[in-house]
């Protein structure tokens, strides 16, 4: 492709970054791995172009790529005009750009931080008071100048950021996932700065993310995965082509069966993806047609169940997508697991929380919690960093003493007989601790021998895991190798060794992608299905709405409990009549807020 | 090189100084340390060496002897009564010779007619023995001439040595080990410092942000070596005036050498921590290769302690590839011997050369590129 014209693109529409040919490789010990092949897409002027795909799709390699952080094994990235693999000073004089993890001097203050940015792009003394002013006030930072960067919230140093990329104003801005880690009210107003910078300045914002919601957000949307670009395209013209394919499924009675109707409808050649969201069922089929008819195609039971159109998400397309590229691969895998055997004639709650407490110091991390999940049910604590979600679980847990009030998980104190407890209990953390240097063989080996599993049973275990979560094939593989949906497999196969009554998640799926979160929640629902009870957190708003019942957490607080269709109906509104999780989150996070003003502004 | 974007670099770069105690740690902490560890902890010297007397039959020519024992700075005479219970000293190491005066001491003197003295000596250390048989013939000399010139006799010796030591009169090795440590201490200090912040920011990922900004790498490189080698200067200054005032080695030469030799060698330091930044990017790792490749040589091959002459010629070759060793020649001549300027020019030259050399990959492997 030639060469783009040198003269500025200063038009909206024009062409700002373009992608020809683009190829990637690295080498990981022994492994090469393809993080982009033969991508091509060009970015227009003047608007928000998004680069989206799960963990592992390329974006970040993308990225440096156009800022001239790394070069192509073959193909070209033009940005401005300019060839990144050779002029990559030119374009690092003219972009914006904020890396993943902000790139801020953590022990600089806000105002010695702008300052070192505007010092790199040499903007003149004059002009500063006037940019900062704008900046700070833009992103609320004005009264934290002093502040040490270390010490501000994430949501506060993603803007603080962003602020540094846009010191002197430029053309492009290109931002590394930006939404990763900072809770939903701080990613709804990077939004908001983003728009006003396209909007005043004509600036051309190109972004990446992992989140599928945030699809919606963009004027234009490249799809990528594994290093493959899938589309481009506006969001909408991406959900056109699922019109009349999405439905929900209401339960006209009891939901105890909605499990069963999950797995009897995601064998159906018909669907394309099903899945729970709270008391619903969401479809998505192959053809579209109307509600009447997918009763009929699926034959459902009109008395028990009640069947609305519904509106398309960005996600819905991917999944679509994804299913397409991967052809019949995909469909076939959807094993089921024979889970532990629990015991049902037992039916007292599972987990009992009273009026618990936990403080460091002065500081109350979790403030008179009280919840019960009862046997073979899905529960989700919901929350951003720093609510008091990890505080709590690791109280669940009994790897951390309450203060005070009542823990019972699985019929016993855990304030007076942890052990016992500890046996009932799996535990799968957030980085899915797993032996990277071991097969997954040998890793099971050991997580059995861990829970104190010998000989035969132990033998059973193992054959157990390998053959319900498809790991027979790779068992002599060193886990560090394995694809993210591979490890959390496993990862979860390790934590259900001993047959746990109660199963802990810790933000089990951040990051994945679709089908495999899928996957993985297809076993989750196997697992609640047979009589395991689940107890998940997450900050991920769409996995929210996967559970049962969940509470949403703010500083140590509870600000609601309730089934996902609860809550989210709460806020339903005419402007707004499918609220999403986040909607309602964002909602109560607002309302918490504001009832804390009022008090401290009667009290000086 | 853009002077904003330099002026914001360095102050940034002061500020993480002031900020951080890592990094004063390393700079002001560790010398006085090692200093403090190395200055009273090595000594190469003999002193109060405990040594078992056995005496079996008391007589006033014995008595002097032992009593030339008694007064000497280096012994610390334990008197025994049978050679049985000074052996079973020796072997529990509570002491580290054995001076034995027979029964028939006193009348084999008189009749001069064979070796009276018995000595033995630990070998284990063979320098300590070597020192102490040396300071045992002294003793024994001492007393020979004192007792032969009591009876009015010339002893006759065929040559008599009068002996003067040069530069280190009070043959003191703390004298020399000190300023040879403080090159060692620098060549840590320069060498971590740089490798350590430079890793820091490819740890924290800011390096990310800083290169796509239109800073050069020649900015960043300047910024690493400005502030942080004010900061080992600070360092040095420290560690010459625990030498002068603490340890009381004498300072010969002119400050004004001992600034810009050390200036030299802090750059040349400092370079190396660059070198190394370029391949560790991460903290631990580049702490642990500062140590590996530039305090460990610097300690062994620089001629601090061992003596590059006595080495094989293999090594003595690779001793040159050490910055230390330069340093270390300049400092001890400095300090001891005064400005002796064909040495002190050739080994400047020396580390200029190695701080060019290494500035050259330096300037040939950083790119403004994250692979």
């Amino acid at each position: 492709m030639p060469a783009v014209s040198k003269t500025q693109p200063k038009q909206k529409g024009d062409i700002i970054l373009s992608v020809s040919d683009l190829s990637k490789q690295f080498q990981v010990g022994k492994h090469t791995v393809h993080a982009l092949s033969e991508v091509s897409f060009q970015v227009k002027s003047g608007i928000v172009t998004g680069l989206i795909g799960p963990d592992g799709a390329g974006k970040t390699t993308l990225m440096r790529l156009a800022c001239g952080l790394f070069l192509p094994d073959s193909g070209t990235v033009t940005v401005l005009g300019m060839d990144a693999a050779h002029e990559a000073i030119r374009i690092q004089q003219s972009i914006g750009y904020m890396p993943q993890r902000f790139g801020l001097y953590e022990d600089l203050s806000v105002q010695e931080n702008l300052d070192l940015y505007a010092d790199l792009h040499t903007l003149p003394a004059g002009k500063r008071p006037a940019r900062y002013d704008k900046l700070l006030h833009m992103t609320g930072l004005t009264p934290f100048t002093d502040r040490l960067a270390g010490r501000l919230s994430g949501g506060m140093k993603q803007k603080l950021g962003i602020a540094c990329a846009l010191v002197s104003p430029p053309p492009l801005l290109i931002l590394d996932e930006p939404t990763v880690g900072v809770d939903p009210v701080s990613r709804r107003e990077l939004w908001d700065i983003v728009y006003s910078q396209v909007e005043e300045m004509g600036m051309s914002v190109f972004l990446s993310t992992a989140y599928l919601d945030e699809a919606e957000q963009c004027s234009e949307v490249v799809l990528m995965h594994e290093g493959k670009f899938l589309g481009q395209d506006s969001p909408d013209t991406f959900s056109a082509e699922l019109v009349n394919r999405t439905f929900v499924i209401h339960s006209r009675g009891s939901n105890s069966n909605k499990r069963k109707l999950l797995r009897e409808l995601s064998f159906h050649p018909q669907t394309i993806d099903v899945i729970i969201l709270g008391d619903t069922l969401r479809l998505v089929t192959r053809e579209s047609m109307d509600p009447k008819k997918v009763v009929n195609t699926f034959a459902l039971d009109p008395q028990k169940w009640k069947i609305n159109a519904s509106k398309p998400r960005f996600e819905d397309s991917f999944i679509d997508k994804l299913k397409r590229l991967k052809g019949a691969a995909a469909e076939n895998k959807r094993t089921v697991i024979a889970a532990a055997k629990v015991d049902k004639r037992d039916t007292g709650d599972a987990i009992l929380v009273k009026n618990l407490r936990r403080e460091f110091g002065d500081f109350i991390a979790v403030k008179d919690l009280s919840f019960s999940v009862g046997r073979g049910e899905i529960f989700g604590l919901l929350g951003a960093n720093g609510a008091g979600k990890t505080t709590t679980f690791r109280m669940l847990c009994g790897l951390l003493p309450a203060t005070s009030g009542t823990l019972q998980v699985a019929g016993h104190d855990l304030r007076a007989a942890r052990a016992p407890a500890r046996a009932k209990i799996g535990y799968m953390a957030q980085k899915f601790s797993l032996y990277g240097d071991l097969t997954v063989r040998q890793n099971l080996n050991f997580f059995s021998a861990a829970y104190e599993l010998r000989g035969k049973r132990q033998k059973e275990r193992i054959q157990w895991a390998l053959d319900s979560f498809g790991l027979a094939e790779i068992q002599n593989s060193e886990s560090s190798n394995l694809p993210l949906g591979y490890k959390q497999r496993l990862a979860l196969a390790a934590a259900l060794m001993h047959e746990p009554e109660i199963l802990f998640l810790d933000e089990p799926t951040s990051g994945i992608d679709p089908l495999a979160r899928r996957e993985f929640w297809n076993h989750i629902n196997g697992l609640a299905d047979a009589g395991v009870t689940v107890m998940v957190t997450t900050h991920f708003m769409e996995e929210a709405s996967y559970c049962d019942n969940l509470i949403i957490m703010a500083r140590g607080q509870v600000l609601a409990t309730g089934s996902p269709s609860e809550l989210t109906a709460r806020y339903q509104s005419p402007d707004n009549p499918e609220p999403s999780m986040e909607d309602t989150f964002i909602h109560l996070i607002e309302e918490f807020e504001q009832r804390k003003k009022r008090p401290e502004n009667t009290t000086p | 090189m853009n002077f904003t974007r330099l002026r914001g670099l360095v102050r940034k770069e002061s500020l993480q100084i002031i900020r951080d105690p890592s990094s004063i740690g390393i700079a002001f902490f560790l010398p006085v340390l090692l200093l403090l560890l190395f200055g009273y902890g090595v000594s190469l010297d003999a002193r109060h060496v405990p040594l078992a007397v056995v005496v079996e039959q008391n007589s006033p020519q014995a008595m002097a002897l032992v009593s030339g024992f008694k007064q000497s700075d280096y012994f610390l005479p334990v008197s025994m009564r049978s050679i049985q219970e000074a052996e079973q000293a020796m072997m529990q190491r509570q002491v580290d010779g054995i001076i034995w005066l027979r029964h028939n001491f006193a009348q084999e003197l008189m009749t001069g007619s064979e070796a009276p003295v018995g000595v033995i000596v630990n070998g284990v250390d063979a320098n300590k023995a070597r020192l102490i048989e040396g300071y045992v013939t002294g003793v024994w000399y001492n007393w020979l001439e004192r007792m032969t010139g009591e009876q009015g006799q010339q002893l006759k010796m065929p040559v008599t040595v009068e002996h003067r030591i040069w530069f280190n009169a009070e043959v003191n090795s703390r004298n020399y080990l000190v300023p040879g440590l403080i090159a060692i201490i620098m060549t840590l200090i320069g060498a971590m410092l740089t490798s350590m912040v430079m890793a820091r920011e490819w740890e924290r990922g800011t390096m990310e942000a800083l290169m796509v900004t239109p800073v050069t790498i020649r900015e960043i490189t300047s910024s690493k070596i400005i502030p942080y080698f004010i900061l080992g200067m600070g360092g040095m200054l420290l560690s010459v005036l625990m030498a002068v005032f603490l340890f009381h080695v004498p300072l010969h030469g002119s400050m004004w050498a001992l600034l810009c030799s050390s200036s030299l060698f802090m750059f040349t330091a400092i370079t190396m921590g660059l070198l190394i930044s370029v391949a560790a990017k991460s903290q631990f790792v580049a702490g642990q290769i500062a140590i590996v490749i530039t305090f460990l040589p610097a300690f062994i091959l620089s001629g601090f302690v061992f003596d590059i002459r006595t080495m094989p010629v293999v090594i003595q070759w690779l001793t040159h590839l050490v910055a230390a060793r330069y340093f270390v020649d300049i400092l001890q001549t400095l300090f001891l011997a005064g400005n002796i300027w064909p040495l002190f020019l050739v080994n400047s030259a020396w580390l200029a050369l190695m701080a060019l050399f290494f500035l050259m990959i330096i300037k040939k492997k950083s790119h403004k590129l994250l692979e």
